[in-house]
């Protein structure tokens, strides 16, 4: 796309209007507020023109032409608002109900229904048509996509988003003439990612969700602009909530980051709210057994217990969230360090942020200014992308869908990287194999001068053996050539996006920054971490060596700018990390272990012994393995159940807006709160903007438009422009490797996550 | 009695012409060994001279289509035929296919040249399975002899040919919905622009003709274009196959040069048969509109004189209906194959061909109701011109004529009256 295209002038019902040249006039049409109805046209699929709803007159031209098709010439001189235009309308209205069911008031379309609507402005008053309906049965494809044919206006919209956007090509049209029906991949059923994009596209209620359907109609539901809690791109899902609890997610309005793009967890694993094996009521250890209780009671033994440890000189650990929110993630770090006493503090890490941040900061020598961070939609119209490990279409639904978009509209080249034959291999304009763990050594051939391979990365025999079946020894020759052909071809790209997983760590960070900054423009960068407040729990300080913003505790200014704020001293040393604590634990090291949101035992289940040795309070929604081991666990509310704000893998903040309710649980916030209180060391009301005002003034890069946040946009925060000391632990970086339909503990108490799993097992095992 | 004037059709009777051997006994490849001498635009102008128009239905004139096709293309160019030949009344492309089809095969490389490509494909409708193992025989025999392949007859042209067979859907006879087909897909067809000369077959620049045009291509290369035009009239050259069927003494396959008078063209197949009344005719395939006798008994057989008339010459498919026929019935049955057709892919083709057809049989089952006329005329104009391919209008136009001039008969079903068929008042064919 040109950056100055040339403007075309039309006149459309004698309106002058101007639109770039290459505008479609339907598009040109809505730019000027002129309504051009359409059912087919999907902005960003291909073009059908089918449904023959956008039909317009055009000088000079015979018939009614589509508008969804034609693009815009100059001169062109348009009517939209003839008897003609209003005829051809009504008519195709009237075709299309031909064969409609008009079962609208058991529809979970109804009321959100563009056949609705059009049939409402555009229709006839009554049906002409007299003749037997075609029915056909309603067919069950899948534990989440249910199919109504005689529902169906055949737009082709469902085929499309799955085919072009989701690159999964699950759906087909089989038959012909009035026959014609949109059929699944595998006969009667569907096998593909279950995002439920198809769905959500469809216009009428054709298509629907097993977990939605027939459970309400939607005027009974409040909608709320939440951001989904499972990975880490922070896709908006409204939720569509009745009476507190949350009914649907999806994001009709395309107002978040993501458009209109959710995959299965954003919009159906809400469910784990329900799930009946959520906690209501606080639990506390009582002859080896765990008891319920009351709060004030729960809460009264941890503080005093607290206290005691405190008084004693007691070692405290603290372990946080990467689900909670930032102003929970903030007040806990401010809780170890303030109260407790301690930097014993961390989480569970997925991405090396501080290495990043690090790296960055270290090159640039303009202190102030922003890090060249990339934002999640900056991949869709990037030149040129690097992606390094991770598998995003598993992982990063959202990057992923951006990255194939980019690919789609702009012919994006993408260079992948990758131990694994990953999907996205299907967009890559070079995609290089290479044995698993060889990513820093193949960062290091890119940014090396050295035209020679190290054999390390031509081993034979790499992720996949039957990729490289014959003559052995000319492979690693053809591996080299492709490693070499990837170097040269990426090194002419300019205005790069580096996308990055786990498996870029420590000093291979610094190393592709360092190659970042060979190339030509401006290289950008985006680190991949788990989940949905992963950024958020580095960017405020859930680090033993690093307070909120990645300054360092060993930073006598650091420090004293926090112990000032807080009123009260920091520890100087550096603190014990994640796995460190747990050693403590069972060397007898550590009085108390305080887990906020985190299931630590799941990675580390031979810990189990150990932490009885400690006095250990879990906050949690359910007893996951790690809650079993507590004295004292705490029953909290989920994201969907708080106010504030997150942070996504790219930076981008968004406020977090409470949804559902659930009786008996507390947030996080009001628990270290309420702690506080009642060691005698109050942080205040509980109140998530005030905490953010604190965090906007106090953590580099927050300093965020509020009005923008509250607006449901997002906002970049770029933490970072100075040079820090930060302790590399490559090691602790352990990324879950979550598939589509798994989302580290949280995603076993999604009963349709679990649902599709189990689907999947018994047609494969058939 | 034959004032037939046998070009194309000048070895339908000659069994052997279907080989090698009885092809090149009767004239064969000489359009070849000549053209193979010309500069590609030479026959290119030769063509244009002709006046050679389209067989398949639209009509378009042959050398300028082929002029259309860019020069340089990245992509490689296609020469495709279209025989897929399913337009009700139409049985031509078969007979050329049965008994010559070396001709094709000869035009095709023609056409290569004159556009440099070197691939074609024979598109062949899928009940033809049984012309399916004739023209790939000749095909073979055509690759042994060096008539295809590379360096055809030591002259540095290459060309390929492939037969294919269609699974039996009309749609597939659309140039764009074809190529869809050809390519493995769905049988719908394309978004127009771009059009096949420019992006056709993979993408390709691609010249698609009937199997009629194709075939005709030889004689004009050796006979010259002049002489081809003026067996014609103006911007109407040579002759065509014309097919009468219907209520007519010898139905069959006749050729006649264009502009004949049509009651000269009904004295070829012996005039109405049975010694009944003229009552209609369809002009060019059922998806024509048709005329009245007497409309018809003035017309001359061109595409200019036809279009003037209001119809069109289509794709030669004459069909002759005398004074017994029921035009409800008629009407029924025409869109009973546009329903059964309709590929489906756009909103007023796929519903409206499915109301027409189940009103129609209501109707013609003594169930019409008053408006029911004007309600069908309505449907029909609400899918005329509205549709995304020319099938849509090739069901609204035949019924909307029919409506139009046979408007009593429809109110005299409504009225109860007996018809010319004799059984109004119940079902007279099964409709599904
Ligand atoms: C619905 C439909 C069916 C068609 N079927 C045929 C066919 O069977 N054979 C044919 O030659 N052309 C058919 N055509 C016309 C082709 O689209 C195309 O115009 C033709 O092959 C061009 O060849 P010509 O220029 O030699 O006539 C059909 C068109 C439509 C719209
Ligand atoms: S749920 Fe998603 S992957 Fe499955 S068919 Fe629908 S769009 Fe395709
Ligand atoms: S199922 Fe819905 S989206 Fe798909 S073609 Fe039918 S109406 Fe359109
Ligand atoms: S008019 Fe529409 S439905 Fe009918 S055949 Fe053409 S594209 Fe298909
Ligand atoms: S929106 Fe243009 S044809 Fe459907």
């Amino acid at each position: 796309m040109a950056d100055n295209p040339t403007l075309v002038n039309i006149t459309v019902n004698g309106q002058q209007l101007t639109a770039p040249a290459g505008t479609l006039l339907l598009e040109a049409c809505r730019s000027a507020h002129v309504e051009v109805p359409s059912f087919c046209y999907y902005p960003g699929l291909s073009l059908q023109a089918a449904c023959r709803m956008c039909l317009v007159e055009i000088e000079k031209m015979p018939k009614l032409q589509t508008a969804c098709t034609v693009v815009i010439t100059e001169g062109m001189v348009v009517r939209t608002d003839t008897e003609q235009v209003h005829r051809a309308r009504k008519s195709a209205i009237e075709f299309i109900l031909t064969n409609h069911p008009l079962d609208c008031p058991v529809c979970d379309a109804g009321g959100e229904c563009e056949l609705q609507d059009m049939t409402f402005k555009y229709g006839a008053a009554e049906s002409r048509f007299t003749e037997p309906k075609r029915h056909r049965e309603e067919q069950q494809w899948s534990p989440i996509v249910y199919f109504d044919r005689p529902r169906c206006i055949l737009c082709y919209r469902c085929v499309r988003v799955c085919g072009e956007g989701m690159d999964v090509w699950a759906l087909g049209v089989g038959n012909r003439g009035v026959a014609a029906s949109i059929i699944p991949n595998h006969s009667d059923h569907l096998q593909c990612e279950e995002c439920g994009m198809c769905i959500d596209i469809c216009p009428v209620g054709a298509l629907t969700s097993g977990p939605y359907r027939y459970k309400t109609r939607p005027w009974e539901m409040k909608h709320v602009g939440a951001i989904c809690t499972f990975c880490g791109d922070g896709c908006k899902t409204t939720l569509g909530i009745r009476n507190d609890q949350i009914i649907r997610g999806d994001n009709r309005d395309k107002s978040g980051i993501n458009g209109d793009f959710l995959c299965v967890k954003g919009r159906y694993a809400f469910d784990f709210t329900q799930n009946p094996e959520r906690l209501k009521q606080p639990l506390v250890r009582v002859d080896g057994e765990l008891r319920p209780t009351t709060w004030s009671f729960a809460l009264e033994t941890v503080a005093k217990r607290f206290q005691r440890i405190k008084s004693a000189q007691g070692g405290f650990g603290v372990i946080g969230s990467t689900r909670t929110l930032n102003e929970e993630d903030y007040q806990l770090q401010k809780f170890a360090r303030r109260v407790l006493g301690t930097n014993n503090i961390d989480h569970h890490r997925t991405a090396d942020f501080p290495a990043l941040a690090t790296a960055l900061a270290a090159r640039t020598n303009t202190p102030g200014t922003a890090l060249p961070l990339a934002n999640s939609s900056s991949l869709k119209t990037a030149k040129a992308i690097l992606l390094v490990g991770n598998d995003p279409t598993n992982q990063h639904p959202l990057l992923a869908w951006n990255i194939r978009t980019a690919y789609r509209n702009h012919k994006t080249r993408l260079y992948v990287l990758n131990s694994g034959d990953i999907k996205l291999r299907r967009q890559a304009f070079r995609m290089a194999v290479i044995p698993a763990g060889g990513e820093a050594a193949a960062i290091r051939f890119l940014n090396g001068e050295a035209d020679s391979v190290p054999a390390e990365l031509t081993m034979v025999g790499g992720p996949d053996p039957k990729r490289w079946p014959q003559t052995p020894p000319s492979v690693p020759q053809k591996i080299a050539e492709g490693l070499q052909d990837f170097r040269a071809r990426l090194r002419q790209e300019q205005d790069v996006i580096i996308v990055f997983g786990a498996e870029v760590r420590g000093e291979a960070v610094r190393e592709l920054v360092a190659f970042g900054d060979t190339l030509p423009g401006n290289t950008r960068y985006i680190a991949l971490a788990d989940n949905a407040n992963s950024r958020g729990a580095a960017d405020m300080g859930l680090y033993p060596d690093l307070l909120p913003g990645y300054r360092p505790v060993a930073d006598a200014g650091a420090r004293a700018h926090f112990e000032q704020l807080w009123g009260g001293t920091i520890p100087a040393e550096p603190g014990l990390n994640l796995p460190q604590m747990l050693a403590a634990a069972a060397a007898g090291k550590l009085d108390a272990l305080y887990i906020a949101g985190a299931n630590p035992l799941r990675l580390h289940p031979s810990a189990a012994e150990g932490l009885r040795k400690a006095f250990v309070v879990v906050q949690d929604m359910f007893l996951t393995e790690t809650a079993r081991q507590a004295d004292v666990v705490l029953p909290v509310l989920c994201s969907y159940e708080k106010n504030g704000t997150l942070t996504n893998t790219c930076g981008e903040v968004q406020a977090q807006k409470r949804g559902g309710m659930f009786e008996g649980a507390k947030s996080d916030l009001a628990i270290i709160h309420e702690l506080a209180e009642l060691m005698g060391c109050g942080f205040g009301p509980a109140a998530e903007d005030k905490i953010f005002g604190e965090i906007r003034a106090n953590v580099k890069g927050y300093d965020l438009s509020l009005v923008q946040l509250l607006a449901g946009r997002s906002a970049l925060a770029a933490p970072l422009n100075e040079t820090v000391a930060h302790r590399d632990d490559p090691e602790l970086i352990q990324p879950n490797n979550d598939t589509l339909f798994t989302a580290g503990t949280l995603g076993r108490y999604s009963t349709t996550l679990n649902s599709v799993m189990e689907r999947r097992l018994q047609k494969e095992s058939k | 009695m034959s004032q037939e004037v046998k070009i194309i059709s000048k070895r339908f009777d000659d069994p052997k012409a279907a080989t090698l051997d009885g092809y090149l006994a009767s004239g064969g490849f000489q359009a070849l060994e000549k053209a193979l001498t010309m500069a590609p635009e030479a026959i290119i102008d030769e063509v244009k001279k002709s006046n050679l128009r389209g067989r398949g239905g639209a009509g378009f004139p042959t050398g300028m289509k082929w002029s259309f096709v860019p020069k340089q293309s990245e992509r490689p160019k296609y020469v495709l035929c279209n025989a897929d030949e399913s337009e009700p009344g139409t049985c031509k492309d078969r007979l050329i296919l049965q008994y010559d089809p070396f001709s094709l095969i000869e035009g095709m490389i023609i056409a290569g040249k004159a556009i440099d490509s070197h691939q074609g494909y024979v598109f062949i409708r899928g009940e033809y399975r049984y012309l399916f193992d004739i023209m790939e025989r000749a095909i073979n025999e055509a690759y042994r002899a060096g008539y295809l392949g590379k360096n055809i007859r030591g002259s540095g042209l290459d060309f390929d040919l492939y037969a294919h067979s269609g699974a039996g859907a009309y749609e597939c006879g659309e140039e764009s919905a074809l190529m869809e087909s050809l390519e493995g897909k769905r049988g719908i067809p394309r978004l127009k622009p771009p059009f096949p000369a420019i992006s056709g077959l993979y993408g390709g620049p691609t010249v698609i003709n009937n199997m009629e045009t194709l075939a005709t291509v030889p004689h004009i290369i050796v006979g010259g274009g002049e002489w081809y035009a003026n067996l014609g009239v103006p911007k109407n050259g040579g002759t065509r196959l014309f097919c009468l069927s219907g209520h007519v003494a010898r139905p069959g396959v006749y050729e006649l040069p264009l502009g004949v008078p049509f009651p000269r063209l009904l004295e070829v197949g012996g005039g109405v048969a049975n010694g009944k009344k003229l009552k209609a005719v369809v002009p060019g395939g059922s998806s024509t509109p048709m005329f009245t006798a007497e409309e018809a008994m003035g017309l001359n057989m061109d595409y200019d004189s036809i279009a003037k008339a209001g119809s069109f010459l289509g794709s030669g498919g004459v069909v002759i209906l005398d004074e017994n026929t029921c035009m409800v019935k008629f009407a029924l049955r025409i869109m009973q194959f546009y329903r059964h057709e309709s590929c489906g892919w756009c909103v007023p083709c796929r519903e409206g061909t499915n109301w027409l057809h189940l009103a129609l049989g209501r109707f013609h089952a003594g169930g019409g109701r008053e408006g029911d006329v004007d309600l069908l005329r309505e449907v029909s104009e609400n899918i005329l011109g509205r549709t995304f391919c020319p099938l849509g209008d090739a069901a609204a136009m035949p019924t909307l004529s029919i409506l139009k001039r046979f408007r009593q008969e429809f109110l005299d079903h409504l009225a109860g009256k007996p018809c010319s068929c004799g059984v109004s008042g119940r079902p007279a064919l099964a409709t599904h």
